[in-house]
């Protein structure tokens, strides 16, 4: 572990060098082998042949997608996971993923929508309801938001949402096929707009993160003692659970359920960083990105010439880590 | 110096009343310590008090002022509380967890003065674990582990002390270690605390003040040697058992009746 703060910083530097290579990488890497010369000339002079084209428009969308969406989850699941006091606690918990899938799943079925642009909104509303449904329920009652709670009511909206999708894709076939690439999690074929209309959001709830990073260390030591301290833990636990939502949410809308990011980066990044989330959060980001651009490198190479979509990369990746950690944890007590 | 008072307090689980109608005035300066039996509410008054429960009915008052009207980050800075087994997180440093008591004098704009660090180096050295700052609190023993809570309490500079039941867990050795040490927090820094104890003779030599909890209320409150009898424990705890003085201390020691090995005088060691 990196002890001092200057050791952090250097990390964070030596980390932010790392991700600005793996987008390099992206942008160079896959089934039509870019010169990094060719990428460069595409970049600032592009004179609209095809391989420039293909650079400008397919691989450094997908470069900026990966690495904004996976520093997102990653931050995401850190904070779902000091929310939660549970270590394998993923923003999957609020039942995002499974609430931006029924909604989109609705919104094809019965108004027809198929612009990718609208299915993104729908998603983060999707997103967001199910967030809101899980945070009022476990809000009720006498103890208020605990752990176990939101635990629990998360893993049964989620669970309540994904049998409606199913239920309503076993019935309609012509849905099924429209929504099944956007299903998978993918940060392939999507235009730059979509980020960029997605981008504020994001944005804003990073620079949040980190203005109450101070607070989430608070919060982690449990409510008897963040209340002790004089912290209004609901207060604090709202402003997280918002920032979650427009985490994980803006990350769903933009390239669909991608599964383990959040729930593996955390770790990676404690064992770098420490449990202070002034430190935590950041090399998240960072370690998020790199996991989601190398996973979606990789996902170009497994079947060449075809493609896997990246939410199965991670899911290869985050099944064993899952397990690892399950196990670990029951080895502590 | 602050002072803390119940008034008419009723305290419940959902339907269940815990405590009703509570009247106490907790002394300035001095060492109070709850006992009862086991479910009588000691603990869920002391965290009323300390506002991590909302009263039923009634209140709470610091400095005559209602505890729950006034903002929270504020009280923390008068009424610092340990709760029962806290847990730290995972890897989390004596060192920042001791930081951690600074939190309420916190803010946006002020992040971490020198103040906060003379604080900080204040109560690792009441604690004695200036040299273990910077190891995780979960590689401590059980004695130690109790120290740095009780040293990010004292980091919060408060005047008032509350702790649930701090020997819980402890040998022997520990919980005199802890008692001695808030003790002495108390003689030389005048620190009221106020604490819950399961064991009747430590609280009997450590308390100046004894509340005696029974049928949601106090049952008894006074100096030790004033307050417990035989037919208090009686009544308080369904034990008979006979009232002795410590031979050291000179304080209350009470020996419960029941079975056991009896070695007569002559036969055992005078």
């Amino acid at each position: 572990m990196l002890a001092t703060n200057r050791q952090k910083m250097v990390g964070l530097i030596g980390l932010l060098i790392v991700l600005l290579a793996a987008m390099w990488m992206s942008i160079v890497c896959g089934y039509t082998d870019t010169s990094w010369r060719q990428a460069v000339a595409a970049l600032i002079d592009n004179n609209g042949s095809n391989a420039h084209l293909v650079v400008a428009t397919v691989r450094l969308p997908r470069a900026l997608i990966a690495a904004a969406v996976g520093a997102s989850l990653a931050m995401a699941g850190a904070l779902m996971q000091a929310l939660t006091r549970n270590p394998l606690a993923s923003p999957g918990i609020f039942g995002i993923n499974a609430g931006a899938g029924f909604f989109i799943v609705v919104m094809v079925t019965f108004f027809s929508i198929s612009s990718l642009q609208m299915l993104s909104w729908v998603a983060f509303m999707g997103a967001a309801m199910a967030a809101l449904i899980v945070f009022v329920i476990s809000a009720a009652g006498k103890d208020g938001l605990t752990p176990l709670k939101m635990t629990l009511a998360g893993t049964a909206v989620a669970a309540l949402f994904a049998s409606l999708t199913q239920g309503m894709l076993a019935m309609n076939e012509k849905a099924l096929e429209e929504v099944l690439f956007w299903l998978a999690g993918s940060v392939a074929g999507r235009k730059l707009e979509l980020l960029a209309a997605v981008f504020p959001y994001l944005a804003a709830a990073w620079a949040g993160a980190m203005l109450l990073a101070r607070h989430v260390n608070i919060l982690v030591m449990g409510d008897d003692v963040a209340k002790a301290l004089g912290q209004r833990t609901n207060v604090i636990k709202a402003a997280v659970a918002i920032l979650v939502v427009l985490l994980a949410g803006g990350s769903v809308a933009v390239a669909g359920p991608i599964g383990f990011i959040g729930m593996m980066v955390p770790h990676m990044a404690r064992a770098l960083a420490g449990v202070d989330h002034r430190w935590l959060l950041p090399y998240c980001a960072l370690l998020g990105g790199i996991l989601l651009l190398m996973a979606d490198i990789g996902a170009r190479y497994v079947l060449m010439p075809r493609e896997v979509p990246v939410g199965i990369v991670t899911a290869l990746l985050g099944v064993p880590f899952f397990i690892y950690i399950a196990r670990r944890g029951i080895a502590a007590k | 110096m602050s002072a803390l008072q119940a008034k008419e307090l009723t305290l419940s689980y959902g339907e269940t009343t815990i405590i009703d109608r509570l009247d106490l005035t907790i002394p300035k300066g001095k060492i109070t310590v709850f006992i009862g039996a086991n479910g009588c509410g000691k603990s869920t008054l002391l965290r009323a008090l300390a506002r991590l429960l909302k009263p039923t009915s009634g209140a709470v008052l610091l400095d005559g002022k209602e505890i729950a009207k006034q903002p929270t980050k504020e009280i923390a800075r008068r009424l610092a509380i340990l709760p029962q087994s806290p847990m730290a997180p995972e890897g989390l440093t004596v060192l920042q967890l001791v930081k951690q008591g600074r939190y309420p004098y916190q803010t946006w704009f002020k992040q971490w003065s020198d103040e906060d660090e003379r604080a900080v180096e204040r109560a690792l050295a009441a604690t004695r674990l200036t040299e273990l700052a910077e190891r995780p609190v979960d590689s401590l023993s059980g004695g130690q582990r109790q120290r740095a809570w009780i040293a990010m309490t004292l980091a919060q500079e408060t005047d008032i002390i509350l702790l649930d039941e701090p020997t819980t867990y402890l040998d022997l050795a520990h919980q005199i270690d802890i008692l001695d040490l808030l003790f002495e927090l108390n003689e030389k820094e005048q620190r009221t605390i106020v604490m819950v104890l399961h064991d009747l003779n430590l609280a009997c030599r450590y308390a100046h003040h004894l509340v005696v909890i029974r049928n949601k209320t106090v049952y008894a409150e006074g100096k030790p040697e004033d307050v417990i009898s035989r037919q208090l424990v009686k009544d308080v705890f369904q034990m008979d058992c006979q009232i002795t003085y410590d031979p050291i201390f000179g304080t209350p020691l009470c020996i419960p009746y029941g079975k056991g090995r009896r070695i007569l005088q002559k036969e055992g060691v005078s």
